[in-house]
């Protein structure tokens, strides 16, 4: 059995590919949120949704050019993301625009480039809606580097990229690197969007940078709370997606995002719960 | 108006223009605020108030003249802490719950982004919001209150760095009339206490036409620059009568 944390651990993580699976799961599920939840203060919500569309591209090119699709959709995801932010920074087009541009480009690019490799177009499945259960040890190290990546850039420039996105202008004047601090932005989220790649697939992955977001602040009343509640969120429902998957035999990709959008249905029912008792009692 | 010494000034404009396109917004405008100095800048609706903010910010680059800020180019202030702005108003934290701590805590960052809240920044953040007598809703998410005291909130965030100079672009428009006196006891501090300078952009002087040394008055150009009691004296007042600058101002746009 080949484990990654040589643990014995109980069902459903008995077997290797489960525990590969179960560490992807968590750090993704961590550390999505975490870029995510700058992204929704910057009403940027379907960014992680283009860049996906972007890192497809990267995904092509690596089936054409025989490298690491891994690889290949960091570089041109992050590259991807840096013309994004200079457009918008520049105002050469409009957000939405802009958006569209490039990521329509990006998803054509991928299946021309992927069409045209030796592995064909069969092989972009698992990139489009995600393998986790059948990642390899190279792979979780990946993950893992992405993953301490995105926390250690946000443990220095977490407090810089709260001020920016909660007021650009008044943070330009205070001598905050905005402009820094935008294009960190949109690195990280290509960068988060490739470590999900693997786990819920292009097409699912901005929804693991959202979703809990989108629970925590129904259910905590500050910054920090959301912050962390978001990313406990998005590891919980990526350990309760793995499991449910494993027991029904379902897709584990969508299983982990319906588990994100089943979180949110409970938040929202628990939100509105607590505002009519708290409207009761003011009554 | 005394005499000021150059090393005194915080804000200097120097016969600078502005234009969006081919549409003048500032023109040939000469401008100096001092230390100490409590001025407003008031102008009908469109005559670059903003837009000159903005340029003694460095957020905005002049099409020509000069802008200097602590005596240097906006860009080069070395001690960005030493500016507290308020700019025009916007929704605050709509999407995100964010305390009024964490807001006002923001403004603390000035003094230092990259290093973590130490015991002074956290006194320095508490102190600014008992300026505005928002203590008792430290805690509480800036989306759950008023507008006024939305407001307050991001006054507390420009005095969190314990600036030198102030400038606020429109803070109370809109705002109840408790947080307009809050607001004008936390400006008069700042003056008194501190000796920051104040450059503030209102269209309702009334809460602090007492505390004002200056009056400016701008439409594209200087119309007006000296005490209120030199504006009185061509009948019009900015506390008493308070409907008479608003007035005069229409007549001028």
């Amino acid at each position: 059995m080949s484990t990654i944390v040589g643990l014995s651990l109980p069902w459903p993580f008995e077997y290797g590919f489960m525990q590969r699976a179960l560490v992807v799961g968590l750090v993704v599920g961590a550390a999505a949120p975490l870029v995510g939840v700058y992204l929704v203060q910057r009403r940027l919500s379907l960014l992680g949704d283009g860049m996906g569309h972007v890192a497809f591209a990267g995904v092509g090119a690596g089936l054409l050019l025989g490298v690491a699709p891994v690889w290949s959709a960091l570089v041109v995801a992050v590259l991807g993301a840096l013309v994004l932010e200079r457009m918008r920074a520049r105002e050469h087009a409009t957000g939405d625009l802009a958006l569209a541009l490039i990521f329509y480009s990006g998803i054509a690019a991928g299946i021309v480039m992927a069409s045209k490799g030796d592995a064909g177009s069969a092989n972009t499945t698992s990139y489009l809606f995600g393998s986790i259960l059948t990642v390899d040890t190279a792979d979780v190290w990946t993950v893992v580097g992405l993953g301490v990546a995105i926390l250690a850039t946000l443990g220095v420039f977490g407090r810089a990229l709260f001020a920016s996105v909660l007021d650009e202008e008044s943070a330009r004047v205070a001598g905050i690197p905005v402009g820094l601090c935008n294009s960190l932005l949109a690195v990280m989220t290509a960068v988060t969007v490739v470590a999900a790649m693997r786990a819920v697939g292009i097409l699912l992955v901005a929804a693991l940078m959202v979703l809990p977001v989108a629970s925590a602040r129904l259910l905590t009343r500050s910054f920090r709370a959301t912050v962390m509640w978001s990313s406990v969120i998005g590891a919980i429902s990526a350990v309760a997606g793995l499991t449910a998957a494993r027991a029904w035999d379902l897709a584990p990709g969508g299983t982990i995002v319906l588990t994100t959008a089943l979180v949110f249905v409970a938040s929202a029912t628990l939100s509105s719960a607590r505002d009519q008792q708290a409207a009761r009692t003011e009554g | 108006m005394p005499e000021i010494r150059s090393r005194d000034l915080v804000l200097e404009a120097e016969r600078v223009s502005f234009a969006y396109g081919t549409v003048a917004a500032v023109v040939d405008v000469s401008l100096h605020v001092a230390a100490g100095e409590f001025c407003a800048l008031v102008g009908p609706n469109g005559s670059g108030k903003s837009t000159l903010l903005r340029l003694l910010l460095g957020l905005a680059h002049a099409d020509s003249g000069q802008v200097r800020c602590f005596g240097v180019d906006p860009h080069d202030v070395p001690d960005r802490w030493r500016i507290g702005y308020v700019p025009q108003r916007h929704e605050l934290a709509p999407e995100l719950p964010a305390t009024v701590t964490e807001v006002v805590a923001a403004g603390r960052l000035a003094r230092g982004w990259w290093r973590r809240p130490r015991r002074d920044d956290r006194a320095a953040v508490a102190r600014s919001i008992e300026a505005v007598a928002l203590t008792d809703l430290a805690d509480r998410p800036v989306r759950t209150l008023s507008g006024g005291q939305q407001q307050r909130v991001l006054i507390a965030k420009a005095l969190a760095s314990e600036p030198s100079v102030l400038v606020l672009d429109e803070p109370t428009a809109g705002v109840d009339a408790e947080s307009q006196e809050l607001f004008r006891e936390s400006l008069v501090s700042a003056v008194r206490d501190r000796g920051a300078a104040v450059l503030l952009v209102s269209h309702e002087l009334g809460a602090v036409a007492d505390a004002l040394d200056r009056v400016i008055v701008m439409k594209q150009s200087i119309v007006f620059d000296g005490a209120p009691g030199d504006l009185a004296a061509r009948g019009v007042s900015l506390g008493v009568h308070v409907d008479d600058l608003p007035l005069w101002l229409e007549r001028l746009g």
